[in-house]
């Protein structure tokens, strides 16, 4: 069977919509299903709530309860949210989680935020992965009442050269108003891009093209998508062997090492 | 049986059309493609005049050219231009070898401009497929919300027509025409968001939805990924991704003495 690690996997409610694979036992049945062997997983309460040290230790339990081993719990942080260094500090020590995950559109900042490059530097000293998620939904159809621009990675490609050994990774960049994430932070060696949001025929072939396929990392945007979407664009693709099994486990492997 | 709704030679690399059309094939054989519906040239225009229109019809007859046994073309049209348009549907439809039109974003679908149109298609048993996308932000001025295919749809209750997108936004798409049951549903050209073919089945019925990708612009995969993934029987997951088309098409097809 072929292997995957999927590194864009959520828990809990989606506010607006139920999904199958909300509950986490679902989920991971999916999941393993198609052979997934990690799951790097947040929690859409990181999204939303304030108490986002409860919807980590929650993110927690249920990664150990029904995770069957393969999900990786990575708990989010919002610096806007008072103490939040406290958060980073629980998800590294206490938590022993190996990446936290942050939604800054939804939390209401710019890269450029003061905070967000303590932020880096905090990761960097703990070595934790960070991903960021540059959207969620498509910004034409998100709820009138909850309109969200994707996320500028612009300034992050200056703040990345005090961090040559952070490690990022880029989650749902490839929408439309997105994508140009790609070109600004195409020379740093140390960000990561995930797939789930790439579209296009073969995509991921000409995403080879315009990055390292060492930086191209298989991801779902499971349950917000359905999975097979991500396993499909790599059969499209045309990619060798080599080159696939590096999209599917061995980069992010190396990753998380 | 897969047939695809929607695709472009637009966004399709190669030089000329048929280069274009060979590319999209080979990446189509390796998802198991039978069929291709394609529509628009080489080039986007979103309010074309008719000399423009006549221009990208001919380069999807050009497209068309070794690729009958494997892609069936829809005439661009614009309804502001009404006798042009029924003539280029004469044109390309009655005389020509395509199958049905394509409408984009010039005119808004609930406008009367679109009645000649509509039946004069009704008379060749051309496909009409209308692209719809509700923008949260507000619609450019000539793009159509699900709900003008909804008006257009009830001043022509016996001809059957395709929703574009699913309306884009396809939680109100699939509420906007779930009355009118000559409207079907195309899957194509929208995120592969889990839950929107679970919904069309519940609501509309598994006959009314259309498989479509929207390639090049769009990948095969993450569209064929909405009925794979979709929690339905496997008969309605079939049903979708070739037979419903077919059905439509199949009027047509044998007015024309075309094998499918
Ligand atoms: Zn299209």
């Amino acid at each position: 069977m072929t292997h995957y690690i999927d590194t864009n996997v959520t828990l809990s409610r989606w506010p607006f919509r139920r999904l199958r694979g909300d509950e986490t036992t679902e989920l991971v049945k999916i999941l393993r299903h198609y052979g997934v062997t990690q799951a790097w997983t947040g929690t859409f309460d990181g999204v939303l709530h304030k108490d986002i040290a409860g919807a980590n230790e929650r993110l927690m339990e249920e990664c150990h309860k029904h995770g069957h081993g393969i999900l990786r719990p990575f708990g989010s942080v919002n610096i806007t949210l008072p103490a939040w260094e406290d958060d980073v500090r629980r998800c590294a020590d206490e938590h022993k989680m190996r990446g936290i995950r942050v939604y800054p559109n939804y939390h209401g900042y710019q890269l450029d935020h003061r905070d967000f490059a303590r932020l880096l530097a905090m990761c960097d000293e703990r070595r934790l992965i960070l991903q960021i998620a540059v959207s969620v939904e498509d910004e034409r159809t998100q709820h009138p009442l909850m309109q969200v621009k994707d996320v500028d990675c612009h300034p992050l490609a200056a703040l990345l050269k005090a961090h040559p050994n952070l490690r990022v990774v880029i989650l749902n960049t490839f929408r439309a108003t997105g994508g140009r994430n790609l070109g600004v932070l195409s020379g740093c060696k140390n960000v990561y891009f995930e797939i789930a949001t790439r579209e296009a025929v073969a995509g991921i072939a000409t995403l080879a093209e315009k990055i390292p396929v060492e930086r191209i990392l298989f991801g779902s945007h499971a349950p917000f998508f359905y999975f097979e979407s991500a396993v499909l664009k790599l059969q499209e693709s045309g990619l060798s062997e080599e080159k696939l099994a590096l999209i599917r486990t061995e980069n992010a492997g190396r990753v998380f090492a | 049986m897969i047939w695809d709704l929607h695709c472009h030679i637009a966004t399709a690399p190669g030089r000329t059309p048929d280069e274009r059309m060979y590319w999209l094939i080979q990446r189509a054989d390796r998802m198991g493609i039978d069929r291709l519906c394609i529509y628009m040239g080489t080039k986007w225009s979103d309010d074309p005049t008719p000399q423009d229109f006549r221009h990208q019809n001919d380069e999807v007859l050009e497209a068309l050219t070794h690729w009958h046994h494997r892609a069936f073309g829809f005439a661009y049209i614009n309804p502001k231009y009404r006798q042009e348009s029924l003539d280029e549907i004469n044109r390309c439809i009655r005389d020509g070898p395509m199958t049905g039109i394509k409408l984009w974003v010039a005119e808004r679908c609930n406008s009367h401009d679109l009645d000649p149109i509509v039946e004069r298609c009704a008379e060749l048993k051309a496909i009409i497929f209308q692209h719809t996308w509700l923008v949260v932000s507000g619609n450019r001025p000539g793009s159509s919300r699900p709900t003008d295919m909804a008006e257009l749809a009830t001043r022509y209750p016996d001809v059957p027509m395709i929703l574009g997108h699913t309306g884009g936004d396809w939680e109100l798409g699939i509420r906007a025409i779930r009355a009118n049951k000559n409207v079907s549903v195309d899957l194509a050209g929208f995120d592969p968001t889990a839950g929107v073919t679970e919904m069309a089945y519940r609501e509309i019925g598994a006959e009314r939805i259309i498989y479509g990708s929207d390639a090049a612009g769009r990948s095969f995969a993450s569209q064929l990924a909405k009925v794979y993934g979709a929690d339905i029987p496997e008969s309605a997951k079939k049903q979708i991704l070739g037979p419903n088309l077919r059905r439509m098409m199949l009027p047509i097809l044998q007015a024309k003495g075309v094998q499918a």
